[in-house]
């Protein structure tokens, strides 16, 4: 319904209609935008967002796997309480912060190996050679294996009589006798942490890679030209450049890494020495079928992810924006 | 041989040594699992580097049970479905985020990228009583529904960078000729975002097909479990005499189909990969 105009109107009159044809059409797509949105958003409020609110509530009740409705508020005695001359609760519990340790072990431990080694693997697939195809592929399957499965071979290979991990290093005579790689406590965090670097390498040394590509190639030349030593036109020239991509693959693989639970329940199980927060989560929920107390340690586990994402965000604001606007 | 020349071989010989290593262990465990699906349990004690002799026992005996069967069904079904719920919720959304100016638009943008920074065990107990109201429990759907939680903030996101990189001159041709939103969205949009569509279908595939979390703990019998469960769980029985053969047999069948597909597709996947990263 567009307002007609004559040819005999004055200019600003036309302006003004079209003007107004094109904010008719903006508040149509705007309308639109929301109508499209909208069972994306039911589907998000459905499976994130009342879970998660379900769980805050869950954290502060006696709730137990049996029977969810049954549930009395107690406040704060999932978390702590002192009662009877002792403390209880997720905080007062030695394991909870033992996996709390673990968890954070892990995840530096194996994002800094990830990030060196990506980086390495990254430089490697950008130099031009025969057969780099080839080898992008082959640095790409890891990545493509599902966790389950290569937790499963690794525990194969680290297997204690038949590994052929033990048997290669006692055959070059690293060790004398087989180690017990995911039973004993002293090795079975580091057990986890290769097979973790091993499966998410592919990943970071993708992302380098890409930061890589998009380098501009004059600085390199100029910098041959002048005969600069290629580790220190490394570290003065293309580590900064590549900071925002590698921001982005650690903050990626710090969030992944925190919340982290089928390699470490396939390779170790619910051992203590490398019971992460989310394992000893579930182990609450599902198996005591506490889902109060299993809900307090993921509220945790939540609020420390959040405060994580925060703290980077906050960190990062330059480098990682919200494209658009 | 100046020692310049020297140094410029030794380089070389390094490089290609770097190389060899990084291919060596990449593939080695892969390639490790494959041998030994093909060793009979009784000469898994000879620690091998090279098959004797290709023995098919093991898969003989994962593909006799019908549990295995049943388990590779599920995975295909839900990872499926959980593919095409994500690219159709997936592909309206990103319309709205990436080519219409909103209010609110970079909130609902923070929204998602939060909801796939969640550590799914926090939605663990919320998703139960979800799943237990829906009647769902030990059933696929369950595993349809909350694997969304992952797939759909992902493919919003990824989808919505593709959308934003298309021409701005063929939306306005578009609404210059009346089309609709829903229009634009199916005839002209929706023919260009088909290799977008692949590649995050193919991601959320992946990521469906390997989650282990949530199949884990709202299944229950072995007629509804995925492939990634039925693995974690054949060496359930006993410590000490897991049944390597078959277990390395399963996961080779689940595996296979994936490498396969990655490295056919593996420029998309990793333009996916970065479009999701990098851009965000």
């Amino acid at each position: 319904m567009s307002t007609p105009v004559t040819e005999s109107a004055p200019i600003a009159a036309r302006h003004l209609a079209r003007h107004k044809r094109s904010t008719k059409v903006r508040r149509q797509r705007v309308r639109a935008a929301w109508i499209f949105l909208a069972p994306m958003l039911v589907v998000l409020v459905l499976v994130a967002g009342w879970p998660l609110l379900r769980t805050f509530y869950f954290s502060f009740t006696d709730a137990s796997l049996s029977d969810l409705s049954d549930t009395l508020f107690i406040g704060l005695e999932n978390y702590l309480i002192y009662e009877d001359g002792r403390w209880y609760g997720v905080l007062a519990d030695p394991i909870w912060w033992r996996a709390v340790w673990n968890t954070v072990y892990f995840s530096v431990v194996s994002v800094s190996l990830e990030v060196v080694f990506g980086i390495i693997v990254a430089l490697v697939l950008n130099a031009e050679f025969k057969g780099r195809t080839l080898v992008r592929a082959a640095v790409l399957i890891p990545w493509a294996i599902p966790t389950i499965v290569s937790a499963q071979m690794w525990a194969w290979m680290l297997n204690d009589q038949f590994g052929i991990i033990n048997h290669l290093l006692m055959v070059i005579g690293i060790i004398g006798e087989p180690i017990a790689w995911t039973a004993d406590a002293d090795y079975s965090m580091w057990a986890v942490i290769m097979v973790d670097v091993w499966k998410t390498t592919p990943f970071v040394a993708l992302l380098v890679l890409a930061a890589l590509q998009m380098l501009p190639k004059d600085c390199y030349e100029a910098a041959e030209v002048d005969g600069i030593h290629p580790v220190k036109v490394f570290f003065r020239v293309t580590l900064p450049l590549i900071t925002p991509a590698l921001m982005v693959a650690v903050i990626f693989r710090l969030l992944d890494a925190l919340r982290v639970f089928d390699v470490i329940y396939v390779l170790t199980s619910n051992s203590t020495s490398t019971m992460s927060m989310s394992i000893y989560a579930r182990q609450q929920l599902v198996e005591f079928q506490d889902v109060g107390y299993g809900s307090a340690a993921s509220t945790l586990l939540f609020l420390i992810i959040a405060l994580a994402t925060i703290a980077y965000l906050y960190l990062g604001r330059n480098q990682l924006k919200l494209g658009g606007d | 041989m100046t020692s310049r020349q020297l140094s410029k071989h030794a380089t070389r010989i390094g490089f290609w040594v770097l190389v060899a290593l990084i291919v060596v262990i990449a593939v080695f465990p892969f390639y490790y699992a494959v041998k030994t699906s093909f060793t009979p349990s009784s000469e898994l004690f000879r620690v091998e580097l090279w098959p004797s002799r290709l023995d098919f026992t093991n898969y003989v005996q994962i593909f006799s049970q019908r549990s295995f069967l049943q388990a590779i069904f599920n995975s295909i079904l839900v990872a499926t479905s959980v593919v095409f719920i994500a690219l159709l919720l997936g592909i309206t959304a990103s319309y709205a985020l990436g080519r219409v100016r909103f209010r609110g638009r970079s909130t609902v943008l923070l929204v998602i990228l939060g909801v796939s920074m969640f550590p799914q065990v926090a939605v663990l107990s919320g998703l139960f009583e979800d799943i237990r109201a829906l009647n769902l429990y030990n059933n696929p759907g369950a595993l349809i529904l909350s694997y969304t939680i992952f797939t759909l903030p992902f493919t919003v996101w990824v989808l919505t960078t593709f959308m934003r990189q298309l021409p701005m001159e063929l939306e306005e041709a578009a609404i210059m000729d009346g089309a609709t939103p829903w229009v634009i969205i199916t005839k002209v949009f929706l023919p260009l975002m088909w290799p977008a569509m692949a590649t995050t279908g193919l991601l959320a595939f992946i990521a469906a097909w390997n989650e282990f979390l949530f199949a884990l703990t709202f299944t229950l019998t072995d007629s509804q479990r995925t492939v990634p469960v039925a693995i974690a769980l054949l060496s359930g029985g006993s410590a000490y005499e897991l049944p390597w053969g078959p277990i390395m047999a399963a996961s080779v069948v689940v595996t296979v189909p994936l490498v396969v597909l990655v490295i056919i597709f593996q420029r998309r996947i990793v333009s996916g990969l970065t479009a999701g990263a990098v851009k965000g």
